[in-house]
């Protein structure tokens, strides 16, 4: 099997192959997960530390099932805050990883470009699990996922991101890996949440989420973070479900098949009107479970590269 | 005291000042210049070949960071003088961003009485307001008498347009310029790199031009309206270049200077987030480099300042966000702009020494900047062809942030002289 990434920092520049690999390894993994008995030996040996500088529930639940039903032996370290300003620096904890023998890291931080710092610094393969608003391309990928399985193929999907796309790395991720599947990307949202410069992405702001939600096959809505309204970035959460909030009148107007999808956690009554997240159009609860398949083809297809 | 006289012979003499590119003999005696003219004796005094030299006035160094006190994990006075000296600068500008801030007059005595013995002049900079906040003006008259010579809040914008015509009409009556630092802080609030597509790519918070040009055209406008002069350091956008242009044009008192690394190093290497490319102002775009080239080659921007800002290791090896701002660049600024200025003919040499000599005693009203008869025997040896690897190990400056490391560069400082003592400098 060609594989051609050592470390899995983000989607941009990532192949069509590789990202195919990932996501046929995936559907593989995805009957393990039906099995009675969820556990296979794959990585067996391996250790794989999970290291998260920043709160996460879902993605380090997920990655830490994924890595166990694969039977890697699995080390979890949390740290709160910003190694700088509080104890312990960031090379120092990297010299520790050293040590203990780690084959993988599975990392999440704040600060945008950890993940090649611990690859600059560690003879680790490196998985981000979320680098500030960078990338997050586990996520991307099982959105992919995803809409792959409810579609048949990426290629000509037509996909709205809609929110705050300035501190998403959500977006990012699906925006890079999803134009390389050859899926159309474009994006509606505040102006005050859409970065300036969004030249760099091939894709199209949209501002008006009336005039355009009709011609999509994904409306895929971010959350929308309370802080942001105190920054000055938005009047009101009201105003923002006012303009951009998917509403039961909004999803009448929708393409008939075309799907929901949110990366979590749901800020229900903001991005979304609450029975929106449950109804048939939601492919909310489906992300999650791929969830866990993507990380586990990720995990196993970078240890591989390891072996070689 | 009686120093022995000291006669630099046979190098290529490149003083803007008097209009001198030729090969020329200086003499110097009691630390001042004595004579300059071909074919001088050496009788008694100590003798230094420079031939093959290019001899300049000693480089005057209008913006560094010499972090003492406060900050002497990365640099001491002493430190940073030796940095100073290897790159060719027998005369340094210590800015007033150190822990406590330079902010009275005790504090600029202390400055100076640190930098006792070290191997260049040190001029220290006051703070424009009282603990760099922007808030109350600094006993400028008190400062400058103790030594100050010219005032800024270095690190930080002056927010208040009152509080900045307040200090421009003051420092004015005091006889120093305001050298600003241009930053809307609400506009670049928590920015690590320039604001691009780049940045937006990253996910780095942007810094965006606008937060440079806006305070620029603000105080321009205030200089105009109060006569006052106003200097402008590390320009960093074709905005902030246009607007000083333009100002000039119309008689402005304003005057400015640029960095070497904001004239030869774009956002792109910020790509890999090597916190060595993390600086403020932030590396911009070519656009922007090729108008600070044009500003210097046709006079709008007047001086070369290296904004040497030395960080130890632990501050800057670390996460983007959390990494310090700066780059040093002491040593390698007269080879950066040999290389990347002068051999593509953007400057010629007389008008790149002068940016770094001339210009700057000129806008700081010290001494130096010439190799004029009677004054300070200050001189700068450059051997142009003798070709180096930047490594940061190698480098006198306590701290390696330097964003250079593995340039070939084409020729080095083979000694600098300050008050007519020689320090050699190309061990390397």
């Amino acid at each position: 099997m060609a594989f051609g990434l050592d470390h899995l920092f983000g989607l941009k520049g990532v192949s069509k192959e590789d990202i195919t690999t990932i996501l046929d390894t995936a559907v593989s993994f995805r009957e393990v997960l039906d099995r009675p008995i969820r556990i296979v030996p794959t990585l067996k040996g391996v250790a794989v530390l999970n290291l998260f500088f920043e709160d996460s529930t879902r993605t380090r639940i997920s990655f830490e099932l994924a890595e166990r039903r694969l039977s890697a032996e699995v080390v979890s370290f949390a740290k709160s805050s910003s190694s700088v300003s509080k104890g312990e620096s960031l090379r120092d904890t990297v010299r520790n990883i050293e040590a203990m023998k780690i084959d993988i890291i599975v990392t999440r931080h704040s600060s945008p470009g950890t993940p090649q710092f611990l690859a600059n610094h560690t003879k680790c393969r490196i998985i981000n699990a979320g680098d500030g608003p960078h990338e997050h391309p586990t996520q991307a990928l099982l959105d992919m996922l995803t809409m792959r399985e409810r579609f048949g193929s990426l290629d000509g999907l037509r996909v709205l991101i809609v929110g705050d796309i300035t501190h998403s790395r959500v977006a990012r991720s699906d925006i890079w890996g999803l134009k390389t599947m050859g899926a159309q990307v474009d994006l509606c949202g505040p102006s005050t949440l859409i970065p300036i410069h969004m030249d760099a992405f091939g894709v199209d702001v949209h501002y008006d989420f009336d005039g355009i939600l009709p011609e999509y096959d994904v409306l895929y809505m971010l959350r929308i973070q309370k802080e942001r309204q105190t920054g000055g970035l938005i009047p009101s959460s009201r105003e923002y479900t006012a303009m951009f909030g998917l509403t039961r009148e909004r999803v009448k107007r929708m393409k008939p098949d075309a799907v929901v999808m949110h990366p979590g956690p749901i800020n229900r009554g903001i991005e979304l009107d609450y029975e929106v997240a449950d109804s048939p159009k939601s492919l909310i609860l489906d992300q999650v479970t791929n969830g866990e398949a993507v990380r586990m083809a990720v995990l196993y297809l970078l240890s591989g590269r390891k072996e070689e | 005291m009686n120093r022995k006289d000291l006669v630099i012979k046979g190098g290529y003499v490149i003083d803007p000042a008097q209009e001198i590119d030729g090969i020329l003999d200086i003499r110097i005696r009691n630390g001042r210049i004595e004579s300059l003219q071909s074919g001088l004796g050496t009788g008694g005094a100590e003798v230094i070949d420079a031939s093959g030299m290019l001899v300049m006035p000693g480089l005057i160094d209008m913006h560094a960071h010499l972090r003492e006190p406060g900050g002497e994990e990365s640099e001491t006075i002493m430190s940073g003088c030796e940095a100073a000296a290897a790159g060719g600068f027998t005369a340094v500008c210590a800015m007033p961003n150190t822990r406590p801030p330079a902010d009275d007059a005790g504090r600029i005595r202390y400055i100076l009485e640190q930098a006792h013995g070290a191997k260049a002049r040190v001029y220290p900079v006051g703070a424009i307001t009282r603990g760099r906040e922007g808030k109350e003006l600094v006993e400028m008259h008190d400062m400058a008498h103790a030594g100050a010579v010219g005032f800024s809040d270095d690190g930080s914008g002056v927010a208040n347009a009152r509080i900045m015509l307040n200090a421009l009409r003051y420092a004015a009556m005091v006889g120093k310029p305001v050298i600003a630092h241009e930053e809307n802080a609400d506009l670049s609030k928590d920015g690590h790199m320039n604001e691009s597509a780049l940045s937006a790519e990253l996910g780095l918070r942007g810094i965006p031009r606008l937060a440079e040009d806006a305070p620029i055209m603000r105080d321009v406008a205030i200089a105009e309206y109060t006569g006052t002069r106003l200097h402008v350091t590390h320009l960093s956008t074709r905005g902030a270049v246009e607007i000083i242009r333009a100002a000039k044009a119309r008689g402005v008192n304003v005057t400015c200077d640029v960095t070497p690394h904001h004239l030869t190093l774009t956002e792109k290497l910020v790509a890999t987030y090597d916190t060595r490319y993390k600086m403020k102002p932030p590396l911009r775009g070519d656009d922007d480099i090729e108008a600070l080239r044009e500003g210097l080659r046709d006079g709008t921007i007047d001086a070369i300042a290296t904004d040497h800002a030395p960080h130890a290791l632990e501050i800057k090896e670390c996460e983007f966000i959390d990494a310090a701002f700066g780059v040093t660049g002491l040593e390698t600024a007269l080879a950066v702009i040999h290389r990347e200025l002068i051999i593509p003919g953007i400057l010629s040499w007389r008008d790149a020494v002068r940016k770094l000599t001339l210009e700057p005693s000129i806008i700081l009203g010290i001494e130096g900047g010439a190799l004029v008869v009677g004054g300070i025997g200050d001189v700068a040896m450059y051997n142009p062809e003798s070709p180096w690897t930047v490594e940061p190990d190698m480098m006198k400056s306590k701290s390696k942030n330097t964003p250079f490391s593995g340039w070939e560069l084409p020729g080095k400082v083979a000694a600098t002289v300050v008050g007519g003592v020689v320090h050699t400098c190309a061990d390397r």
